[in-house]
């Protein structure tokens, strides 16, 4: 579904190489997550993947479901299904939460040329995705994000997810910041996701968000490649031994 | 520094020309005096220090520029689900067949064209007097021109609590009208009124109330300046708050070449509050200006002003806004924020933050900025599938919210927004 070739990638403003070839392939139904050091490449990445400014392709390509996502604009990407959960979700004073999600909906359903949801569909619809992820309707009314503590951003990025339905969906940190019971909804909201039609991306420092979402493959990316790629086994190997050792064994 | 004599004659020969309206013997007075202050001061010229960054030529010119006419089309109505007493001012000269019968209890309601030999001893006190006591420490000639030449306005006299607010409708129905309108509102001891003004009013609109709110009395007010593009105006409010009182203004500008508002706050009775704010929204040609003067002359009052101007294309926002804090006005807060959101290197925003304190245990505080579009909030926004066009929208009605959140009552608040935002979405390529 996804898939990324010999991706190399520039850093425009310091004029640096961030990625240096990474190849990756998401299948629809699996959930692969990469494991790295700091500055390896991890968000990076995802902010290529999702179109973000400031950023030059200088090689290789990115994909989904063959449609060639580096051509897209950034809303374009979304509306082929492409999901980013942010490491840090903005703040936007002045537009209520439903307002925002209900124009992301109808903007999407747009480009794919369907007709606009209506209110009271709209409002069962987010109803329902929002108490699996204990967002009350105050959450809902207030400005996005404005005043959430840390873990209400990250639910609120879920909640986001669980409403757009996508195809793929890249999760960047996610566990960032977040206390243990915030990780489970958070986890419990991805998991109740989890589908045959769907592929994730999970991006994460740590091991123990993976004991919530269990990956089926572990990638673990330095310098902007993956170096080495396993099953969920290999997040425990990292969590024991650290970094340094993976990147001595490869090199 | 002497005034060139050429143009000192120009004004006072303009000035010379003018002929008071007739009236009843204190109206008279009253015009004859503001003709006179405006006589002491001349029409605003380019080289005043207060009209650096506005060009008050088409405001003064003997005769109005021409304002095309615009078709409004299937807009609905300002305010129009709200109940509301409407009087309608076509082209500055008020039509009752079009309005509402002036009756509201609690409230007493003339009209400036008829008080010719009426002794309205309220209007009389206060006709032309807080436009007179605005007039220093910086002259406002265009407000004294107005006291003496208007010819219609209303006159309200609210002694207790108003049960829905008064809609002053302006409409605009000829390309060359010039109109002048004086309102006076007096509020008494505890009394409460909202006013609610729309419309383009006339192709050069030069209004001016003044608002007496006496102790522990309320007046909140919303203004929507819209529609007509090539329309002009210079307004004045005049506020003067007694103790424990609360004023609250709220302007919407979108369109016109020019507009200048004035707002002068005069804080005169203890723990009295006073906020004023704007949102301004300006593509082109525009040219708007907010100058607000707060005087603080009493002991725990609060002000609060706060303007935020979208523009683009080229379009040009002034905010001039000073706080004076008088000897003795201990314990006054003290706020004022302008902003503006510049969407393209064409645009751009005149600012002039003062703060002029005497008093020692005082908490003021003022800041201005000048900004672009969010890239991050932006490429949030876009990441969710919302095209570029909307989200830039999205993000200017949220850089406008601060402003428009000073609106106390919700309605209102919503009404302004859809406003704002119908505004955005005609803009939308």
């Amino acid at each position: 579904m996804l898939e990324i070739k010999n991706l190399h990638v520039d850093l425009e403003e310091e004029d640096k190489t961030i990625l240096k070839g990474v190849d990756l392939t998401v299948e629809a139904g699996k959930v692969h997550a990469i494991m790295g050091p700091n500055g390896s490449g991890k968000s990076t990445l995802s902010y290529v993947l999702s179109g973000r400014d400031g950023y030059t392709v200088t090689e290789g390509s990115a994909t989904l479901d063959g449609q060639d996502l580096l051509d897209m604009e950034t809303e374009e990407r979304a509306a082929a299904g492409l999901f980013l959960a942010f490491q840090y979700p903005v703040e936007i004073p002045g537009v209520g939460n439903m307002t925002f999600l209900r124009t992301a909906v109808n903007a999407q359903r747009k480009a794919r040329g369907q007709d606009e949801i209506s209110a009271s569909d709209f409002l069962k619809l987010v109803r329902e995705k929002a108490k699996a992820l204990e967002i009350d309707a105050d959450m809902l009314k207030r400005p996005v994000n404005v005043g959430f503590s840390g873990g209400e951003k990250k639910r609120n990025e879920i909640l986001q997810m669980a409403v757009l339905e996508p195809r793929m969906c890249i999760l960047d940190e996610t566990d960032s910041g977040l206390d243990v019971d915030a990780m489970k909804l958070v986890a419990n909201g991805v998991n109740s996701l989890r589908d045959a039609g769907r592929g994730f991306l999970v991006i994460t420092h740590y091991q123990r968000l993976l004991d919530h979402i269990v990956p089926d493959v572990v990638h673990i990316m330095s310098e902007g490649r993956i170096i080495k790629s396993g099953g969920p086994e290999l997040a425990l190997e990292v969590e024991k031994n650290g970094y340094a050792d993976l990147k001595a064994e490869v090199a | 520094m002497v005034a060139a004599p050429q143009a000192k004659t120009d004004t006072t020969m303009q000035i010379d020309a003018m002929r008071l309206p007739e009236g009843g013997a204190w109206i008279t007075a009253a015009r004859e005096e503001a003709l006179a202050r405006l006589r002491a001061t001349g029409l605003p010229q380019r080289r005043d220090e207060y009209w650096k960054f506005t060009r008050p030529d088409s405001l003064t010119l003997a005769e109005a520029p021409r304002a095309a006419l615009f078709e409004d089309g299937d807009e609905p109505e300002m305010f129009g689900d709200m109940d509301r007493l409407r009087l309608v001012f076509v082209d500055g000269v008020f039509d009752p067949e079009a309005s509402d019968d002036p009756e509201l209890a609690g409230v007493r309601i003339e009209r400036l064209a008829d008080v010719a030999g009426q002794d309205l001893h309220w209007a009389r006190d206060l006709y032309g007097t807080l436009e007179a006591g605005g007039q220093t420490p910086v002259p406002r000639p265009l407000a004294a021109l107005n006291t003496a030449l208007a010819e219609d306005g209303v006159l309200i006299h609210v002694t207790g609590k108003a049960s829905k607010p008064i809609n002053l409708v302006y409409h605009h129905r000829s390309e060359t009208s010039d109109a002048l309108l004086h309102h006076v509102v007096k509020l008494d001891a505890g009394a409460e009124l909202t006013v609610l003004e729309n419309g383009p009013a006339a192709a050069r609109f030069n209004n001016v109330m003044e608002v007496d709110v006496a102790d522990e009395a309320r007046f909140h007010h919303v203004r929507v300046q819209g529609r007509d593009h090539e329309r002009r105006a210079a307004t004045h409010v005049f506020a003067r708050l007694g103790r424990e009182s609360a004023f609250k203004s709220f302007t919407m500008t979108a369109n016109g070449v020019m507009t200048r508002n004035e707002c002068v706050i005069n804080l005169t009775g203890d723990d009295a509050s006073a906020h004023v704010a704007g949102a301004a929204m300006g593509d082109g040609d525009f040219h708007q200006d907010d100058t607000v003067f707060v005087t603080h002359d009493a002991e725990r009052c609060e002000s609060r002003q706060v303007f935020k101007k979208v523009l683009r294309n080229g379009a040009t926002g002034v905010f001039q806004g000073k706080i004076l804090v008088k000897p003795g006005a201990q314990k006054t807060d003290g706020y004022q924020i302008s902003q503006s959101l510049l969407l393209d290197g064409d645009s751009q925003f005149l600012a002039k933050p003062e703060l002029e304190i005497y008093a020692d245990d005082v908490a003021c505080s003022h800041g201005s900025t000048s900004g672009a579009i969010d890239e991050d909030a932006l490429y949030y926004l876009r990441s969710r599938g919302i095209p570029r066009p909307i989200a830039t929208d999205l993000l200017v009605l949220s850089f406008l919210a601060e402003a428009v959140e000073e609106i106390a009552e919700e309605s209102l608040r919503d009404e302004v927004t859809t406003r704002l935002s119908g505004w955005l979405e005609r803009r939308r390529g």
